[in-house]
């Protein structure tokens, strides 16, 4: 291979004394960052702590204030994402960007692809190059296949390779285990350390930390734009990037009370539905929180779908409250108070270009209404009752939710669902893509509604978050519950094996 | 207020900032606007100013008004309704048919046409809802059917020699104002109470805003995909009787290209085509806006030619303006 093109341990990236701000907001202060070649240097700190924008000032989507750039040892930094590219600077961002409807081969050449003689182009060529660099990364898709056909870590190990076979000296990646399994996440660790090996840096920003121990080199922390620490991980652990990041020590980050579980609320009896799950029994209980653990594609938001009515299953039955119930539809579950917050959030939870006010009643417009007529004052009344209830962050409830932190956005989900009446929550992965204070904020507000009697069901992928928040713990595999925990006897390894071996 | 921490927050304080002073800035452009317009229009014409010519505008602009307005409704929830020219050519020519051929009264012919016209409505939101189609080829389709049926039906000719009191009333005043014009400030008091104050007009935005977001929030999505369709043509049935009394006949070609007058007048009055984003006061002053550009044209003598181009590129500047202000937002 020539994609080598520094000798290892060279510096490839230095970044001194940047500043840059936006209209209000000192965005950076005198950061710094350098990587090596064939090092995996992770970023991270809260959200707005500066790491997107130190990253796009490397990659040339901002400008800088001050500052020194310097790209293998020469001063001067891209101007445009085009000239980054052009230095081998690359990043891979969580939203792919592939054209869905072309082929894997074709996304490899996309602008540029390979040419006859006579100027048409070189379909068989074009395939070659792709099969043979997707072999050197044993990523074993058909470079054939349509792109929208791929699973998401498909589309991001074809990405990858990609970006790799541009001669990319630095790779940069933002989150990139945010949408994928574990096992997938597996496959790009190895993926990851076959870049390593080949001399290209990485730049590793994610709000996983165990990630960060488990494959990179050096970590740097930044807080409020500033540059606080660079060292290598082999001499830290979790707690001390916490404390750096956010200026506090966090003891344990799932410390809640627990309470003494009430009536079965919510009583699953068996219920299928063809090519997503089978044979899913379970109950839920006043006060507790009910982990389900799996990994995509387990079927956990699939049975979820079913359970809120969006998807109902073709088998099997649902009791609320002792009471069977027939949930052809959302309205049909949201009757029986049972609100879902889904995965995404931004997709499937919010309508993000309307204001607080809106969002927070959307699902209860008949409370703050009469004979289809809106009570203004009671619309408003409700979206602050429930913003000081969750604590939502906002300077006014006439916001736009687009506007509002990842975190504030999971409040105001919380808040259509408590102005909705709902007392039995299905919260499905809710801190994906939101920082370790907002976390906590969430962690908070699970509590808050278990102290007020309500029942919770949390699915998340993350282990240490459902094995640290729940009363009980069920994980899935290939569409059926594969197992069952009670707190206290949680066992990290014996959950894993449930969750993923066949 | 408590100071927002950083924490969390992002940028929203500073863009929250910005916002808050662009936030009403889409209509109050246009109001700027419509005042330089009528101040220039005035000193550059000698009769731009005069009761005569300022009814023949608001007659003007009425009846596409209207249109426009049921076309935001439906902008506003992420579709679009290209029949809506081809429901005002055919609530006329219908009623007419009515009064002129079968003899009917004049209420009843316009009460068919109306009724009718709802039901066009109907049939759309059906076919988006139900059939899964989307609105521009669900909307196209019944389009290019209405125009057949109206050719079938009137076998192509002009339905003249209307009952005096259905082609006055278009013609007429009432308390010093034309009566087109007091049927547009009815409509346009509706579809802003509707819009501002209804809970079906929230689920138009919510429906707007993100689908699959409301069908969770427990909305039932079908009533509002058939209210929308069916407000819109409902105010076009009106529009289109409006447009018969005011010809004094029903037009089989009636209502022609009144689709792309009502979306730009939407468009220029700051709704988006991805919708969720415009107002009913927005549209009103993009169609007055509109109607004062060709009126004011005529009158100083520009080739018409030339004002459809000064059109079609407001059309462009208005959007582009709306992109470039978002984006800094």
């Amino acid at each position: 291979m020539t994609t080598v093109t520094a000798a290892p341990g060279a510096e490839i990236v230095r970044m001194e004394g940047i500043t840059k701000t936006f209209p209000g907001v000192l965005a950076l202060d005198d950061a710094r960052f350098s990587l090596n070649a064939g090092e995996a240097h992770a970023l991270v700190g809260e959200n707005g702590a500066g790491k997107s924008t130190l990253i796009k000032i490397l990659t040339g989507v901002y400008g800088k204030d001050s500052g020194r750039v310097f790209i293998e040892g020469r001063e001067g930094s891209a101007s445009t994402p085009l000239e980054a590219k052009a230095l081998g600077i690359n990043a891979v961002y969580q939203d792919i960007n592939m054209a869905q409807h072309l082929s894997v081969a074709e996304n490899f050449f996309l602008g540029n692809p390979p040419r006859t003689p006579f100027r048409t182009v070189d379909w068989k060529r074009m395939r070659e190059v792709a099969d043979r660099v997707l072999g050197e990364y044993d990523i074993h898709v058909d470079s054939r296949a349509l792109v929208k056909d791929l699973t998401v870590a498909q589309q991001e190990m074809v990405t990858i390779a990609k970006t790799v076979h541009e001669k990319a000296k630095v790779i940069i990646f933002d989150e990139p285990t945010a949408l994928l399994a574990n096992e997938e996440c597996a496959e790009l660790f190895a993926m990851i350390r076959k870049l390593k090996a080949r001399g290209i840096g990485i730049i590793y920003i994610s709000h996983r930390l165990e990630e960060v121990f488990e494959i990179c080199d050096r970590v740097t922390v930044m807080k409020d734009g500033r540059w606080m620490k660079t060292m290598p991980t082999a001499g830290t652990n979790e707690d001390e990037l916490i404390s750096l990041m956010v200026g506090r020590t966090v003891e344990d980050m799932y410390d809640r009370e627990f309470f003494a579980p009430g009536e079965a609320v919510l009583e699953v009896r068996g219920i299928s539905a063809k090519g997503k799950f089978s044979d899913v029994s379970f109950d839920l209980r006043r006060g507790e929180i009910l982990g389900f653990f799996g990994l995509v594609g387990s079927g956990r938001t699939e049975v979820m779908r079913a359970v809120f009515g969006a998807e109902p299953p073709d088998s099997g039955e649902i009791l609320a409250y002792g009471e069977k119930v027939d949930l052809r539809s959302p309205s049909d579950a949201i009757k029986k108070r049972i609100g879902l917050l889904p995965e995404d959030r931004k997709r499937q939870g919010l309508n993000l270009q309307l204001s607080l006010v809106l969002n927070t009643n959307l699902a209860a417009y008949d409370k703050v209404s009469d004979a289809g007529v809106i009570n203004l004052g009671k619309e408003v009344a409700v979206a602050e009752e429930y913003r000081g209830k969750v604590g939502t962050r906002t300077p006014s409830v006439r916001q736009l939710v687009k506007n509002l932190s990842g975190g504030n956005q999971q409040k105001v989900v919380v808040s259509k669902w408590l102005a909705g009446g709902s007392d039995i929550f299905i919260f499905d992965e809710p801190t994906v893509g939101v920082d370790v204070g907002a976390k906590q904020e969430i962690y908070k507000l699970l509590e808050t509604l278990l102290s007020e009697g309500h029942a919770i069901i949390l699915i998340s992928s993350y282990l240490p978050e459902v094995m640290g928040l729940s009363d009980r713990l069920l994980t899935m595999r290939n569409g059926r519950i594969s197992g069952a925990f009670a707190r206290g006897a949680y066992d990290e390894e014996e959950i894993l094996r449930a969750a993923a071996i066949e | 207020m408590e100071k927002p921490s950083m924490r969390g927050m992002g940028d929203a304080p500073a863009s929250a900032r910005r916002r808050k002073k662009t936030r009403r800035l889409p209509e109050g452009t246009l109001i700027v606007t419509i005042v330089v317009l009528a101040i220039a229009l005035t000193f550059s014409t000698g009769n731009f100013l005069t009761t005569h010519n300022l009814y023949n505008l608001v007659r003007q602009t009425s009846i596409n008004g209207i249109v426009a307005i049921g076309m935001t409704f439906v902008i506003i929830s992420g579709g679009i309704d290209l029949s809506v020219g081809a429901v005002v050519g055919c609530s006329g020519i219908l009623a007419a048919l009515l009064m002129k051929d079968v003899n009917q009264g004049v209420l009843v012919s316009c009460f068919a046409g109306v009724l009718v016209s709802a039901l066009v409505g109907v049939v759309n939101g059906v076919l988006i809802y139900n059939g899964r189609v989307p609105p521009f080829i669900a909307t196209l389709g019944s389009m290019t059917m209405l125009r057949g049926s109206i050719m079938l039906a009137s076998d192509a000719r002009n339905i003249a020699g209307l009952p005096r009191s259905f082609s006055d009333f278009a013609q007429d005043d009432f308390l010093g104002l034309p009566m087109l014009f007091i049927v547009w400030l009815i409509i346009i008091a509706v579809a802003w109470f509707i819009t501002r104050l209804t809970v079906f007009g929230r689920k138009i935005y919510a429906v707007g805003s993100n689908v699959e977001a409301t069908r969770l929030s427990g909305v039932d999505l079908k009533w509002v995909y058939y209210g929308t369709y069916t407000v819109c043509s409902l105010f076009c049935g009106i529009a289109g009787i409006l447009y018969a009394s005011r010809l004094r006949s029903g037009i089989p070609t009636g209502g022609q290209g009144y689709e792309m007058d009502a979306i730009a007048a939407s468009v220029i009055g700051g709704a988006s085509l991805s919708g969720a984003e415009g107002s009913i006061l927005g549209t009103v002053l993009g169609a007055v806006i509109m109607a004062m550009l060709r009126n004011g044209g005529n009158l100083l003598g520009v080739d018409p030619f030339v004002l459809e181009i000064v059109i079609g590129a407001l059309i462009v500047v208005a959007v582009l303006i709306d992109q470039n202000r978002k984006a800094k937002g």
